[in-house]
């Protein structure tokens, strides 16, 4: 069974890797329920971050995801709920 | 009465030198930036010399925010903008946002980045190219990222027109601001020599062969055999004479004259049309040919079109009737880069009183230009840059002293 878990110390290192980091925000901060234009991501940024994750992980995720107003939080819970309808698939 | 445009501020990225002081100390003493390619291995191409701009590391100047998603030349246009602002004491977050616009010329786009994207599409997959490709490699991004990097939603566009380009865009930017925008951002800066760029301007069947950085790029020579491709350019900040002198601006020189015409149809016999758009630029400026001191040629290096260049030249000015000089033998051409740097060298060359030299080349008698081909003192009150595009662009420039 796969059990693996989409934490924020990934979904930073993704963010990263895809997009950089805005000079005025802290990402080691306090950031799980911020918006992510708050964050200073547009909204390439985070359809190039999901499409990241999507082939990292070799799951789909639904188009809402990246609805306005999506957050760390938001992002991360989406991911583990793929992750597990995958596992219990296996 | 007409606004008048004036350049204030100055950013140039060269082969021959980052920045307009290492730029302009290397041009007036005549060293050239043109070597064998290091970007990516030449040796199986039949052109293998390039102009690259040496030691430039976009980290330096950039936020991390921009490199994902930025090619080198627009990383190039971007900081070159920097330093133009800087250099003309504009700190933009002070100044009206739709008062601000941003006109650059394009010749090929991000070139480099889409390879990358088109590389990652054929041997990955779609999942696999970035989502910045959408804009990345686009003509217009360098004046959208510089727009949105500084604030800036005035009246902005590219222009495409290959080298001609470059002119071309200058002159929209003066339209601009005789409409009414304060501020505009122009110039140009390209950059591709990846081998995506490179078999497309292969394809073009105007790139010297030569292995030889002193032999290769040789304008207005007997031995005249194409031209070596380079990357980079020029960004001026551009405003209306009345705003610069309000704000005790450095004023650079004046955007003078201005035309621009097309070749006729090829094989038509027809005289090629750069005479026209000389004497189109030379009357916009209020300017007789005598007045002036320096022509910045196009120099195309190739026979046919360095022939027609010195007609024009000839039919306006007379037989050697003005010093003519192409420093783009140190940089090699640089697409719609080149004619904002040709600008930009013009306005130093008034201020230092000299013209910078032509390397490399002796002069082939029979087009009897005046060629410099060792840096000369000259006052310097007017100046014309020329700029040719394949296809059958050209455009000429009057530049006079403030």
């Amino acid at each position: 069974m796969d059990t693996r878990q989409f934490t924020i110390t990934d979904l930073k290192r993704i963010l990263l890797e895809g997009a950089g980091a805005d000079e005025a925000v802290d990402l080691d901060g306090d950031i799980l329920d911020l918006a992510f234009d708050e964050l200073g991501y547009e909204s390439l940024a985070l359809l190039e971050t999901t499409g990241r994750i999507e082939r990292e992980y070799g799951i789909s995720l639904d188009d809402d995801t990246l609805l306005d107003g999506a957050t760390p939080r938001s992002i991360i819970a989406a991911v583990n709920s793929r992750l597990s309808v995958a596992a219990d698939a296996a | 009465m007409t606004v008048k445009t004036v350049v204030t501020g100055l950013g140039v990225a060269s082969p021959n030198g980052l920045g307009t002081a290492d730029f302009w100390a290397a041009t007036r003493s005549g060293k050239s930036g043109i070597g064998r390619i290091t970007r990516f291995d030449p040796a199986g191409y039949p052109a293998r010399l390039a102009g690259e701009i040496p030691g430039f590391a976009a980290e330096q100047y950039l936020p991390s925010r921009l490199l994902p998603q930025t090619d080198r030349m627009t990383r190039l246009a971007l900081v070159a903008a920097d330093w133009a602002l800087e250099d003309a004491g504009v700190r933009p977050g002070e100044l009206p946002e739709f008062d601000m616009g941003v006109v650059t010329a394009s010749s090929s786009g991000g070139f480099e980045f889409g390879q990358g994207e088109l590389q990652a599409l054929w041997s990955k997959g779609s999942q696999y190219v970035s989502a910045y490709q959408s804009f990345a490699w686009f003509y217009a991004v360098n004046s959208g990222q510089i727009s949105i990097r500084n604030g800036m939603k005035g009246p902005s566009s590219v222009v495409v027109s290959d080298q001609a380009g470059g002119l071309d865009a200058v002159a929209q930017a003066r339209r601009q601001i005789r409409r009414g925008t304060g501020l505009v951002v122009s110039g140009a800066v390209d950059a591709s020599i990846c081998p995506w760029g490179w078999v497309a301007q292969l394809a073009g069947d105007r790139l010297s062969t030569s292995d030889e950085p002193t032999q290769a790029y040789l304008p207005f020579d007997s031995a005249a055999r194409g031209h070596v491709p380079g990357e980079g350019g020029a960004i001026l900040i551009l405003e209306s004479e009345q705003v610069a002198r309000e704000r005790g601006a450095r004023i650079y020189g004046e955007i003078a004259g201005y035309g621009a015409t097309m070749d006729p149809r090829p094989g038509s016999g027809a005289e090629p049309g750069l005479r026209r758009a000389i004497e189109l630029a030379l009357r916009d400026a209020g300017a007789e040919p005598g007045e002036v001191d320096v022509v910045f040629a196009d120099a195309a290096a190739v026979p046919e079109l360095d022939r027609a260049e010195a007609d024009a030249l000839r039919a306006v000015f007379g037989p050697r009737g003005v010093p003519v000089t192409a420093p783009k033998t140190m940089t090699g051409r640089l697409y719609s880069g080149a004619a904002p740097l040709d600008l930009a060298t013009a306005v130093l060359s008034m201020a230092a009183g000299l013209i910078p030299p032509t390397v490399n080349v002796d002069p082939a008698p029979g087009y009897d230009l005046d060629l410099v081909v060792d840096r000369r003192t000259a006052d310097i009150r007017t100046a014309l840059v020329l700029a040719r595009g394949a296809g059958g662009f050209n455009s000429a420039l009057v530049v006079r002293a403030a």
